[in-house]
């Protein structure tokens, strides 16, 4: 199942991260699993427990199974003074999880992640691909509605 | 030669080659820069900092991994760097279970020496210590994230020496931890249970998977019939423990500790080392007369049996099929003694006393209990015994010199060196000489195979008795490291006869279950002690053991006899590299 990712890449230690990315955006619970280490392993000729060590060092890769849309809270210092920690207080109570969690429903999984680059704009959240900056409390009820409400 | 550099550590001037650390080159003006994660047998990681120190005209830089320049004027110690130490030391006792009285390193731990030295009392730092579980899995390292303070000499050694990447840091910043793949425990990793994380974690966060509590019950069970069995390389490690000169060999005063402590028969497991050598040195001369399989490779050390399982299980039919003397005494205790003395088996407890973490989990293979029942019952560390010997408050230094118990407790100066590495080769070599030359050799010192060189090769030419001779190429390696690189050769084809393994580097004497932070210079000064006390020795070939004889005599029949296969002899497995379990067999004794 992974050989059409190998196919474009060739077996070097350099190509290790853009294979772990692809490997989990094409998984539809978007992760990489512990077999899919395995099956990397053996394509790179490099040992599991450094391809571990590579997946949790970088916070974009998860070791978990997760949920449709992935929310990314930065907690870089920018952020936390303008309120981050509340953000997330908040986020926890309206998704009934906490940090590194995926929903019941499989709808969210809620990380907490590095700076975003648009600390103009703190305290700022990503889901998937969009960004969401000077976070409120109601802005964020709103944001999650969005997602809940309608497909998005 | 390398071009030479002058520098000046704290007024002193010194001449180093080029490319030496600060932290050498200071050790070379007398001065000893502080550490934490660095640690002179491995590669400097630079994790801690508390090596830091000032350079003039240059920022501060630490001290394991800069180089030194022309002209570098070095200052080890001000009170710039004491502070900025200091506040290092307390960021890591914040994150520390510091429970120093009961930790197994107490007085040893690395983290503990320098918190004194730095004059640290009460830190105003608060605990941040989150507990996270403790790894028990294996059943024969204990890993404790709670003392761990990520210095990764753990995972230096694992991967770079000996090449197992059993280990890895998890996460990052904070959350940084030092585990297994994916956190699936020890016991389901590659780890081989060498044990060289143990010796060299400076704060007892990696250590043994005690058995003391367990051979105390039994001692104290009136029922049980408790007997022990104590490899070479403790012989040679004790007297530094005890204030003695550890050039001492102190087999004698082991033997009264052990009386003293209530062990109902004291052997020795010397004696299954020369009955190795026969089962071994035979099967060697089967295999090269014969035509067999060939190199053929040993088998005493469990680390190296479960590497090969794991990284190299296309030689496992090179593998002598050989138990380790480990093993063999524990089956030769519950059959052959067990019927010589008329004793129940199921009422012997059988205690053995290694330098070696890994020979917990040999015990405990499934298919060493040739016996009728787990053959090795408990396996306690060099450094299990000398916290017996403290706790029974015994004066090791002042006890008498005792003998072992006679039917397993002969041994030869050839049993006495397999604790250091390439013993092995040299006793096998003196015993196979003897009975295809049908003569002793006339030197028995085989020196090329002595010393800490990581691959030792040579070319040995034995005449035959019956006329002719017959060439040798055998080489051995220590430090799975080397091993690997020795077997890809094999592999590769090149042509050997007979290779000697060994897991750890400077072999036994430098087991995992060594004293804490055992150094590759006392693995040499160890080994040295154990060749002196094979020099002394009246008889030097495992062929003259006449209690091994006896053994054959009254019970085994001859070498490899049918007996001698189904109780000395065992089979190797294929293990996955992820998890370490079996997948299938590779060989079949039975």
């Amino acid at each position: 199942m992974y050989e059409e990712i190998f196919k474009k890449y060739t077996p070097e230690k350099e190509n290790l991260i853009y294979i772990l990315h692809e490997i989990q955006d094409t998984h539809p619970q978007q992760y990489i699993s512990e077999e899919a280490v395995e099956w990397v392993a053996e394509y790179l000729q490099i040992e599991p427990s450094h391809i571990f060590g590579v997946l949790t060092f970088y916070t974009m890769f998860s070791t978990k199974p997760r949920g449709k849309n992935i929310i990314r809270l930065c907690e870089s210092p920018p952020c936390f003074l303008r309120g981050s920690e509340k953000m997330l207080k908040r986020l926890a109570q309206l998704l009934k999880v906490k940090a590194g969690e995926t929903t019941s429903d499989g709808l969210f999984t809620l990380e907490l992640c590095a700076c975003l680059g648009v600390c103009g704009n703190a305290p700022v959240m990503m889901i998937n691909e969009d960004v969401y900056g000077d976070l409120t409390e109601e802005k964020l009820d709103k944001i999650i509605a969005s997602y809940t409400g309608g497909e998005k | 030669m390398s071009k030479m550099i002058n520098l000046t550590v704290d007024g002193i001037e010194v001449q180093v080659p080029e490319g030496t650390a600060i932290i050498s080159a200071a050790k070379k003006a007398g001065k000893n820069i502080p550490t934490l994660c660095y640690h002179p047998d491995l590669p400097a990681t630079a994790n801690c900092g508390v090596c830091v120190v000032e350079i003039e005209k240059s920022p501060l830089k630490r001290a394991c991994c800069t180089p030194v320049w022309e002209g570098m004027n070095v200052t080890t110690n001000s009170h710039k760097l004491r502070e900025l130490r200091k506040t290092l030391v307390e960021l890591t006792l914040s994150n520390h279970d510091v429970v120093c009285p009961t930790c197994v390193q107490n007085g040893k731990c690395e983290l503990q020496d320098l918190a004194y030295h730095l004059g640290i009392q009460a830190s105003d730092l608060p605990s941040l210590l989150e507990k996270k579980p403790i790894d028990y899995s294996s059943p024969s390292i204990v890993r404790d994230p709670n003392k761990c303070i990520n210095c990764g000499r753990c995972i230096t050694v694992c991967a770079q020496t000996q090449t197992v990447f059993a280990l890895t840091l998890d996460g990052r910043g904070f959350e940084t931890m030092v585990t297994t793949s994916f956190d699936r425990g020890m016991a389901n990793s590659p780890c081989v249970n060498c044990g060289q994380c143990t010796v060299y974690c400076p704060v007892g966060a990696l250590r043994e998977q005690t058995h003391i509590d367990s051979v105390w019950d039994a001692l104290l069970d009136p029922d049980k019939y408790v007997i022990v069995q104590e490899a070479p390389a403790v012989r040679a490690t004790l007297g530094e423990e005890f204030g003695m000169n550890p050039e001492e060999v102190t087999v004698g005063k082991m033997y009264a500790a052990l009386r003293s402590m209530g062990f109902d028969r004291v052997f020795d497991t010397n004696f299954t080392a020369d009955l190795t050598i026969m089962e071994e040195g035979m099967e060697l001369i089967n295999r090269v007369v014969t035509g067999g399989k060939l190199p053929v490779i040993t088998s005493c050390s469990p680390g190296w049996i479960k590497f090969m399982e794991t990284y190299f299980p296309c030689v496992a039919e090179n593998v002598s099929t050989c138990k380790s003397p480990q093993q063999m005494f524990g089956t030769m205790i519950k059959t052959y003694f067990a019927e010589k003395e008329g004793i129940d088996p199921s009422k012997i407890v059988s205690v053995s006393i290694m330098p070696c973490t890994a020979k917990k989990f040999e015990a405990q293979r499934p298919e060493m209990r040739d016996s009728g029942f787990q053959d090795v019952d408990y396996v306690l560390t060099t450094r299990e015994l000398i916290r017996m010997i403290e706790e029974a408050g015994l004066d090791f230094k002042n006890l008498p010199d005792e003998k072992a118990d006679n039917l397993m407790g002969e041994y030869t100066g050839a049993a006495t060196i397999f604790g250091a590495t390439g013993g092995v080769m040299e006793a096998a070599v003196r015993t196979a000489y003897f009975v295809l030359a049908g003569k002793e050799m006339a030197d028995l010192n085989l020196t090329p195979f002595r010393g800490m060189a990581g691959i030792k090769e040579a070319n040995l030419v034995v005449p035959l008795k019956d006329g002719g001779e017959l060439p040798l190429h055998v080489a051995v390696a220590h430090g799975l490291g080397n091993a690997r690189k020795l077997m890809e050769r094999v592999v590769a084809g090149e042509v050997f006869h007979f290779i000697e393994i060994m897991a750890c580097p400077g072999g036994c004497v430098g087991g995992g279950g060594q004293p804490f932070g055992s150094s590759i210079a006392d693995r040499a000064r160890r080994g040295q002690s154990l060749y002196k006390e094979d020099a002394a020795a009246v008889k030097r070939t495992s062929h003259s053991n006449s209690e091994v004889m006896k053994a054959y005599a009254d019970f085994l029949g001859e070498p490899n006899s049918h007996k001698a296969h189904q109780l000395l002899h065992t089979n190797y497995f294929e293990r996955s590299k992820v998890t370490g379990d079996c997948v299938k067999a590779v060989t079949h004794k039975h």
